[in-house]
């Protein structure tokens, strides 16, 4: 059965981590399900790489954190923060592909 | 046992404001230290390529006066870091020009020291050859053009340099660029407290209530630093710390939550552990700090990009949504030849409802909105030329002919009269790398001054 990220997180967001990088969190509601999702790996290098269309090499990390139930996925901007032809300066709305993000475990 | 030292954080930004009476119930707890961040560079590169503070001035006196009036009240010291939010010199000196103001203004008399963060391009280039700057993350390396063109480049201290301000009996610190912990952590270090808790707590603190829940990057907040713990605890009472809130901040803005690296060497956090000591307040042990062989400390700078002009416009015709992309393809060409320019310019849509927001990485590649904006984004080496070039490319879509065009009036809504908006000269990222150096206090020299009414 396929599970949608959005009804399983209390928190989706991203930001810049720095001009050079952008951060992906994903704060899960229960402990259970963070750690059926620890388990299987569902958020990794491949996964993140396919859903925003990135090299695999510009995922930088990807580090599941118990103490708060979250993911954190960090890759390199396309383009650093106010260069010409970026969108998004302070990095706050590239989140929204995982907010429809769907997955099976 | 030491005592524990209470450090007073009202706000995230020097300037982003905090409620007067959060504020008050943190003074009645007398603090032994009020500390506050006052920089970013999450606004972009424009602030320190041009010198211009992202925050104003108006509230920036509001919230330094009440810092100021209670680090006198209390005899404590108040340490700000980043101040005017870029650290440049240029940023620094309105922050100590409000200052003083201020102190005449309410008969305040006190020590400062001002601390520099800025250098010149020819200390840089020097540490340039002798191979002390170093590539950071995915961001390029620095040459000596870089270096030539920016405006601005500052580094961000660390604890050495407010240490020594501290140590040569100054009251108020006001930093240039500054690793927002350093202004929370340097008193404590210098009184003996375990730096990477200290380190650990300006981490959070520098955020102000953002750790709390409900979370408030503009309300106070109390840190409590013990022998080999600190506890942490906001001062509004409709907010409280729990061990989730406060290890959940830990993400916040940062590639990897265990490993933080600073100036001089990285943060490990990972066996920390957050405890509730109430429905309130949470506790932390075991953070550690791991020293690097040879300190560094993170360089930025900025540089000039040109001249921006920028017309918003916005279409709802089927047919015309239906062919954008080969539509604005061609107004490129079009443009090119109707401008017959001997300059260069840079020209970009933005298409709000198909990729505004994400650029390349929007996996979505159907429109499904009825309508479109589009922003006409133009940047030359002069105003009037960006501006040229921008009213070609705007008129020129304004009267396109399309395969199918049955709309013969015009394709565009412009929501503004003027259409095009100067935007003035535009600034990017030049310098983003470290610094090795064996002495980073030499780096930062504190400037002292008596100020009085």
């Amino acid at each position: 059965m396929k599970i949608a990220l959005k009804e399983v997180a209390k928190v989706i967001r991203s930001k810049n981590a720095g001009p050079f990088e952008l951060t992906l969190d994903i704060l899960l509601k229960e402990t259970e399900m963070f750690e059926k999702m620890r388990e299987k790996n569902v958020i990794n290098v491949k996964a993140i790489a396919e859903l925003y269309q990135i090299p695999e090499e510009d995922v930088i990390s990807i580090v599941y954190f118990p103490n708060a139930n979250a993911i954190k996925a960090t890759i390199v901007r396309p383009l650093p923060s106010g260069a010409l032809g970026e969108r998004d300066v302070y990095g706050a709305q590239q989140h929204g592909p995982l907010v429809s993000f769907e997955f099976e475990i | 046992m030491k005592k524990e030292l209470k450090i007073l954080s009202p706000t995230g930004i020097v300037g982003y404001g905090f409620p007067e009476e959060s504020f008050m119930a943190g003074v009645a707890l007398k603090p032994d230290l009020i500390a506050c961040d006052a920089g970013s560079t999450d606004p972009g590169p424009y602030y320190l390529g041009s010198g211009i503070p992202f925050t104003n001035a108006t509230a920036v006196k509001r919230d330094m006066k009440l810092m100021l009036k209670a680090a006198c009240e209390l005899n404590i010291p108040l340490v700000v870091g980043t101040a005017g939010g870029s650290g440049a010199d240029v940023h620094v000196a309105r922050e100590v020009d409000i200052i003083r103001q201020i102190a005449k203004e309410e008969g305040l008399s006190f020590k400062m020291a001002v601390i520099s963060s800025e250098f010149k391009k020819e200390t840089l280039i020097e540490q340039l050859n002798a191979g002390k700057i170093e590539k950071l993350g995915p961001a390029p390396v620095v040459t000596e053009k870089d270096i030539m063109d920016s405006t601005h480049i500052v580094a961000q201290m660390g604890i050495e340099p407010i240490m020594e301000a501290l140590d040569n009996g100054a009251q108020v610190v006001i930093c240039g660029r500054c690793y927002d912990p350093a202004a929370f952590a340097a008193p404590a270090v210098r009184l003996g407290y375990d730096q990477a808790l200290a380190l650990h707590l300006g981490k959070i603190l520098e955020c102000a209530a953002i750790c709390a829940t409900p979370g408030s990057g503009s309300d106070c907040i109390m840190g409590y630093l013990g022998e080999d713990y600190f506890c942490i605890e906001p001062l509004n009472p409709e907010r409280k710390c729990t061990p989730t809130s406060v290890s959940a901040h830990t993400l916040y803005e940062k590639t990897n939550p265990y490993i933080l690296p600073g100036p001089g060497g990285q943060l490990d956090l990972s066996e920390c552990v957050f405890t509730a000591v109430s429905d309130r307040r949470v506790k932390v042990t075991g953070s550690k700090f791991i020293p690097e062989a040879v300190p560094s400390v993170k360089l930025e700078g900025a540089k000039g990009a040109g001249f921006r002009t920028v017309s918003i416009c916005a279409n709802r015709d089927p047919i015309f949504i239906s062919q954008v992309d080969a539509i604005l393809e061609d107004l490129r060409k079009r443009t090119a030849d109707n401008l017959s320019a001997d300059f260069e310019y840079n020209l970009d849509f933005i298409v709000y409802g198909k990729n505004g927001v994400m650029g390349q990485l929007e996996p979505l590649n159907q429109i499904s909105s009825h309508e479109i904006g589009i922003v006409i984004d133009v940047v030359a080496d002069t105003q009037e030329h960006s501006a040229a070039a921008c009213a070609i490319a705007r008129s020129t879509l304004l009267h396109y002919g399309y395969p199918g065009r049955i709309a013969t009036a015009g394709n565009l809504a412009f929501p503004f009269s003027p259409s095009d908006m100067k935007v003035g000269e535009i600034y990017v990222f030049s310098v983003y790398a470290l610094l090795r150096t064996d002495d980073p206090t030499k780096l930062f020299r504190p400037v002292y001054e008596e100020v009085k009414p």
